[in-house]
């Protein structure tokens, strides 16, 4: 899933500053499994912006909602009757998601509740972790079902670096080698042959790099 | 010859290679960098300038070449992967051999994490293996890694660095190995302390007539004093120095401990001297280049042999 | 519980069962952490993070739970009006809570 963290209430205090009456969006999707941008945190952003403005003298008006998913257009479509009604929308989904508001309504300006994180998985309850950073070319078959573009600190290919410390790597010491990871996996697996094979330079062209990316399913458009 | 350079010939001639490292100064001041290499010369084949070491910015380790190379010593340039891509990577390395730098040493770079800008972006384009490859493509096929045809190749003895101590042990021959296939011609080693680890790592290198496909120069740092071991052995990730080495020179006291350093690294490079598989050694006296004369004479390694 | 305050609250004292002995396994722990998290809240946003206090006492203990109800009003008589309060007090036209 689409990871995230809440901003500071005083950065979003900060950016509200020109509004009295605003909409705070949440979503159903990514952010509200993680616990960041659901319903739930709707309410308790909405409560404690009221909270916050009232006790400084200055009220807010604050309209709640949480959409399906604010990464496709039928459920941003919902917000179309009242949008108008409000100065500013605070949206507490993913960058995606308040990015494709902003495009949607292009005269209400879009405020970012939260910082988006990574694509990751809950490791346990309240601990997320990130697992792939979507370089359009996996290579996991290659090594143990472990990415060393995202695990590796220096997404070394050839890892791991004279860094690597009882199976830390040298950025921290709750930070995993990635490397040790794979190398731990390729023996159990009886795979180590793959990682003695010198690998070819990674085409970063399908990542980032290539710069924004756009997937075209002929089949179901 | 693969790059015609001072090192390549001292190796080839079957002389017992000494290098050494300068680190370029923290500013544009070049005297840092004659002061220090002034300590250098005549005692080494080649001196290595290292490229922002613990990401920490300094002088360009290409500047620091030429500077060294106005004073008659012979540069080995460092490159790390972490501050450019592939298109830096290549262009300086063009660059560098245009301005007759002829020893390369390929290496990943600590993490930005440990320097002044934690907050810099990281590069890792290709990593210190692919930059031993493409430097030999460059060199050997005379085309860059994208096909497109060299205006003249780059002529570079390739190194590379190998810590037969760091975590996982068992994988680090074998990352030798693939260093040796990706095109190293030589390889500086992690500080050795640690002489058992280091001789199981090098027999096991050896077994597999590594050896002899590779140049290995041995690595070695005086210790100024007990607190340094200390510090180095807590803090440097990779390094391991044995609780006896450590209490050999916390046993001196404090003034003598220096000198006792310098004893000790002299009869390790000896010992190193007498071991096959060794072809020399890489002293990196960190902030103390004034001691190199000692510590290379010491071990009965000078002069340095002048190989046409 | 920020409800609660913003409906007019001074203080908010949460009481759940003794830790280890609650009916749904963890419900008081997590409980615990949430009161935590509108306590940071509370102090970020000038209101003051010891307006919220969560107290552990089991059905049996009346007493006690007489006493922890006293020693927190009178902890929150101290710290006074919540500054919502006090700003709807000044502003009276804009109130939500009326006749205060």
């Amino acid at each position: 899933m689409i990871t995230g963290t809440p901003k500071p209430i005083e950065e979003i205090l900060e950016m509200l500053e020109p509004y009295d009456k605003i909409i705070v969006a949440g979503c159903y999707g990514c952010v509200t499994v993680c616990r960041v941008g659901g319903e739930k945190e709707v309410q308790v952003l909405a409560s404690t912006l009221r909270l916050a403005r009232e006790a400084a003298g200055r009220k807010i008006t604050i309209k709640e909602i949480s959409l399906e998913r604010q990464c496709d257009p039928e459920y941003i479509e919902q917000m179309r009757g009242y949008v108008q009604d409000y100065q500013a929308v605070l949206s507490i989904a993913c960058g995606a998601g308040i990015q494709f508001l902003a495009e949607k309504y292009t005269t209400t300006p879009l405020l970012p509740g939260i910082n988006t994180g990574f694509l990751g998985v809950t490791e346990r309850q309240g601990e997320w972790a990130e697992r792939c950073q979507g370089c359009g070319d996996c290579v996991l078959h290659l090594t143990g079902g472990i990415c060393p573009v995202t695990r590796c600190a220096k997404s070394l290919f050839h890892g791991p670096c004279g860094g690597s410390v009882q199976g830390h790597c040298e950025v921290g010491k709750d930070v995993p080698c990635g490397w040790q990871l794979i190398i731990d996996r390729l023996k159990a697996l009886d795979q180590m042959d793959n990682y003695t094979k010198l690998k070819p330079y990674k085409g970063w062209n399908t990542s980032r790099d290539g710069g924004p990316r756009r997937i075209v399913r002929e089949d179901m458009i | 010859m693969k790059s015609g350079s001072n090192l390549e010939k001292v190796l080839a001639a079957g002389h017992f290679a000494v290098t050494a490292e300068c680190g370029p100064p923290r500013g544009a001041d070049p005297e840092v960098v004659r002061r220090k290499a002034a300590y250098v010369k005549g005692n080494i084949d080649a001196c290595n300038v290292t490229d922002n070491q613990t990401s920490v910015v300094r002088m360009s380790s290409i500047a620091g070449c030429m500077i060294l190379k106005e004073m008659g010593i012979e540069p080995l340039l460092q490159m790390v992967v972490r501050d450019r891509n592939r298109i830096a990577l290549q262009s300086d390395l063009l660059g560098a051999s245009a301005l007759g730098v002829r020893n390369l040493l390929c290496l990943s770079g600590d993490h930005q994490k440990f320097g002044d800008d934690p907050q810099a972006k990281n590069v890792f384009d290709i990593d210190s293996m692919q930059l031993i490859h493409l430097t030999r493509t460059m060199r050997d096929d005379g085309v860059f890694p994208s096909g497109q045809k060299l205006d003249g190749a780059p002529k570079f003895f390739i190194g590379c660095a190998v810590n037969p101590f760091a975590d996982p042990f068992e994988i680090r021959v074998p990352r030798l190995k693939m260093k040796i296939n990706a095109g190293a011609d030589f390889v500086q080693t992690q500080c050795i302390y640690n002489m058992e680890k280091f001789k199981v790592y090098l027999e096991d290198a050896m077994r597999q007539g590594l050896h002899e496909k590779v140049k290995i120069l041995a690595g070695v740092t005086p210790l100024k004093s007990a607190g340094m071991a200390k510090f180095m052995k807590k803090m440097v990730a990779g390094m391991d120095i044995p609780d006896a080495v450590i209490k050999r020179i916390a046993d001196e006291p404090k003034e003598k401990q220096a000198a006792k350093g310098i004893e000790m690294c002299i009869e390790l490079i000896q010992e190193l001297k007498e071991m096959e598989g060794i072809a020399g050694v890489h002293v990196m006296a960190i902030e103390w280049e004034e001691k190199l004369n000692e510590i290379i004479g010491g071990a009965g390694l000078l002069p340095r042999p002048v190989v046409e | 519980m920020l409800k609660a305050f913003e409906n007019g609250a001074d203080g908010v004292m949460v009481v759940g069962c003794l830790e280890g002995d609650c009916h749904y396994l963890s419900g008081n722990i997590r409980a615990k952490a949430r009161v935590q998290r509108v306590s940071a809240i509370l102090g970020r946003i000038g209101l003051g993070a010891e307006r919220i206090h969560m107290y552990n006492l089991s059905a049996g203990e009346g007493s006690k739970f007489a006493a922890f109800a006293n020693e927190f009003v009178e902890k929150i008589r101290e710290m006074g009006q919540s500054p919502i309060n006090a700003a709807r007090l000044k502003v009276p036209e804009q109130s939500a809570g009326g006749e205060r």
